[in-house]
Formats: structure tokens, sequence, C-alpha cells
């Protein structure tokens, strides 16, 4: 029978979630590395029980866990992230030149095709591959060298590479974001990568269309057309048809077009999911009311959606890697939020359920659609 | 022998629930103590000391014999008493996050 399993990162530990099918009863786990912050779990597409997560603290560093039975037992795998040659510097907050410094894994993508290989986008902004299951980890050191890097700035999250999307057609194409410098694609395996934020615009940067610096939340991509993306900025909700060679906005009637977090539909290629978020400085939703906003037509036009979902008195955040879809019929939608409810809507948004409403504040959701 | 107290969250990682007995060889230093733990559970490297610069961990402190060690050279002896086995090392997280 069919299940899920929801993998849920915590500023306290992690936890995992699982249903069957009908995505009505839950099981939720006992914390996992209580009191460590857990920036991402995730599974890997060919291999479920294969599963890397980031563990991190300010006291201990970064660990990256690793476990071959479906989340049951882990083991540390390394955590010997060396930037590649001479690591160089980037800006630091008073436009000084500031050397590149390991801080911590935001994001870990299991390959397509192989469990063992899996790539990490960490903080300050790299990304890094490894081939054996974590056993070792590799700069693809091309992002950071193509030229803009020693002009890349932290934003107040730190400077992070949070998005990571392999195409699912060609494995060569890798997208990325970093907050605050912008996207990058690389056409051949993450060798050698270009800028590409055209037609966005930022008006917190001296030149509002400059070619780095704008300050991409998340990038997210329908599995079955891997040339639109759609992305959250810190300001303005966007859309490409070309991989990103080139952005328009398709904010529309959002409330507010500032948000973190995006997903697409498993099954509906133009339905999009976003959280706008009353911003610059407050990050909790409009008017205290949590509302998911979809459109089934690719953006533009846009409709809340509050059934089951707190609509007074709701002041959390959604971060950017807090929502998740399964691959099921009806497609399930999932968000976890900095209150600690993790959200749950069996009928593609129509209405929501929480899981469970009092974890710890939710840095990441992902979710596995288990046979 | 080096008796070596970690903090709770290390012994979890490192599966013990009481001080860890370290037998090392060559000078007894901060250093080999740490090389000597990482060497016998490998989930401990890189959360005490940062495994690409060899820094100690800005939260984390060495105590022994009621001195904080933390600012001694990793390469400096370890107090005869540590040696002796009388007094153990302490590896600290510190009490810090308001």
């Amino acid at each position: 029978m069919s299940g899920v399993r929801v993998l849920v990162g915590t500023r306290k530990g992690a936890f995992i979630l699982t249903s069957d099918g009908k995505r009505k009863e839950w099981t939720v786990s006992r914390p996992l590395w209580g009191g460590w912050e857990i920036y991402h779990l995730k599974g890997s597409p060919v291999d479920p029980n294969r599963l890397y997560a980031s563990q991190s603290t300010g006291w201990f560093g970064q660990l990256v866990q690793r476990s071959d039975d479906g989340g049951a037992t882990w083991n540390p795998v390394s955590n010997e992230f060396a930037y590649d040659g001479v690591p160089g510097t980037h800006q630091w907050y008073d436009g000084t030149p500031h050397p590149w410094e390991f801080a911590r894994v935001w994001h870990l993508e299991p390959s397509l095709s192989d469990p063992d290989t899996v790539l990490a986008g960490v903080e300050d902004a790299a990304l890094f591959r490894s081939t054996d299951g974590g056993t070792s980890w590799h700069e693809l050191s091309g992002l950071r060298g193509h030229g803009s890097g020693p002009f890349w700035q932290p934003g107040a999250g730190g400077m992070c590479l949070h998005t990571i999307i392999v195409s699912p057609t060609d494995p060569n194409r890798i997208v990325v974001a970093i907050s605050s410098a912008g996207a990058f694609r690389s056409d051949d395996g993450g060798v050698t990568w270009k800028p590409i934020n055209k037609g966005l615009h930022s008006e917190g940067i001296p030149d509002g269309d400059a070619e780095v610096g704008h300050c991409v939340h998340h990038v997210t991509m329908h599995p079955s057309r891997p040339d639109v993306l759609f992305m959250q900025k810190h300001w303005d909700v966007m859309r490409s048809d070309n991989a990103g060679d080139s952005w328009v906005e398709v904010s529309g009637n959002l409330p507010t077009d500032f948000g973190f977090t995006m997903d697409v539909h498993a099954h509906e290629p133009d339905t999009v999911y976003v959280v706008p978020i009353t911003s610059d400085s407050e990050h909790y939703p409009p008017e205290g009311k949590l509302r998911v906003y979809r459109s089934r037509t690719g953006g533009n036009e846009w409709e809340p959606l509050t059934k089951g979902l707190p609509q007074a008195n709701c002041y959390v955040d959604v971060l950017r890697d807090a929502m998740a879809v399964d691959s099921l019929d009806d497609c399930g939608v999932y968000f976890g939020t900095t209150g600690g409810q993790v959200y749950a809507s069996n009928n593609a948004g129509d209405s929501w359920e929480p899981i469970v409403r009092d974890l710890p504040a939710v840095l990441s959701v992902e979710v596995q659609t288990l046979a | 022998m080096i008796r070596v107290v970690l903090p709770a969250h290390l012994k979890t990682l490192a599966g013990v629930n009481r001080e860890i007995e370290l037998d090392l060889t060559g000078v007894p230093t901060q250093k080999a103590v740490i090389d000597a733990l990482e060497a016998r559970f490998p989930a401990l490297r890189g959360t005490i000391r940062d495994p690409v610069t060899q820094r100690r961990r800005k939260f984390i402190r060495f105590f022994a014999c009621e001195e904080d060690l933390s600012h001694e050279s990793p390469d400096a002896p370890l107090p005869d008493a540590v040696v002796a086995g009388t007094e153990p090392y302490f590896i600290v997280g510190a009490m810090a996050g308001g």
C-alpha cells in the first residue's frame, strides 16, 4: 500500500512523520538529534531507504548523517567541506574582502539516478558533490570561480546556497540559487557556470537590474518541464520559460509578493503554490491569516487557500525549504512553520490539517512517496 | 592513561555514557588527545575542532586541574595530573546563547 514519509528539519532536531496513502492518520517520530539544528533532510529518488541529513550547531559544527534503512538508523559521514584551492574572498557587509569560510550545509540534493551521489549547498555559498554516499565531498568550484564570486555579499541570513535543481532530462544542467547573489546555471555538470538573473529587478541594490546581487529565496521546477522555473525572490514571484535565461514577474494579484517558499503540483506543471509573507522585517502572514496561494495558470492569477489554516492571530513564517509535495493522486502538499506546525493537504491545497502543531521552528520539509 | 570527559551531545554522538579512557603514544598533548578521540570515535571528527582548519570551535573549551587550557598551544604538554590519570581532561560546550 502506498504511503508517505515527511522529513522535517527543525531548530532542535528532525522528525519523521508517516502515513498511509490516505494521509489522514499520522505517526510522529521522536526527535532525531535533539538540540541540533537540522537544516535539511532529503531522500534519494531512486532508493527511498537512502536519506541524507544536515545536522549542525554553533557548538559542534557540521555533521552529515546518512541512513540506509529509511531513517531507522543513521551514521555520520564526512563533514569535511574544504573549498577548492585558495578559497579567495567575497564581499563582507562593510564592502571589504572576506575569506570564504564554511559555516553549514543548507540543502542536500540526492541524485536522480545514483543513491551515492548527492549535492550539498553550503554557507559561505558553494556547491559540493559526493559520489560515494557522503564519504567525501569535492567542491564544484567553477561556481565561485566564474567571475562574480568576489562581489557576492551575505544577506541577513548568511551567504548560503539554498536551492539546487538538477534537470531530469539533462543531468548536466544544474540550477542553484544563492542568497543574496542570485541564480546560476551550469550546462556541463557543474564545471562552468553563468548567472541567470536577467529580468530580475531588486530595489535594494544600487543597480536594480544587475547581473548578480539579487536576493533569490527559492526556485522550483516541475520535472516534466525542466525549462520552466518559478522563483520566489525577496520581493516578486518570477517565472522563466527558458531555464533561467530570462525572467518575467508573475506576482499578479498576490496580497504581497514577498515570501520564502514555493512548490509545484506533482501532476499539474502550471499549478504553483506560494505563501505570501509581510516584510521587509515582519516575516509573518499579512493580516495574521495563514494563506497558501495557488495559481493554476503558472502565475499571475492566484487564489487563497484557507480551509483548515488559521485565519486570525497567526504570526508564523514559512521558510524557503519548508514546503513539499507528494506524487499521490490527489497531490499532497505539505509545509512547516516557524511556530512548529506542519500542515498537510491531501487534496492539492483545497483543505489543510495540521499533522503536528508543536514542533520546534521548522526549517525544512521534504516528502517521500512510498510504493 | 588519559581520562576525557565529553559534553552530553558528543557523548551521544560517540555512543558513550561516561568518561573515556585513552592511551596515548608519544608526547601527551591536547592535539594528541583530540587525534586519539577522533580516531577511536570517527563520529566526533570535526565536532571539537574544524576538520579543515583544525581550529578549536569557538564554543568548545578545554579544562583540566581547574585551569582553562583552551588558549594553550595544541602542542603544549598536558598537566602531569592529567597524564597520570588522577585528573580528567574536560571538553566543554560553553554556556552560551542567553
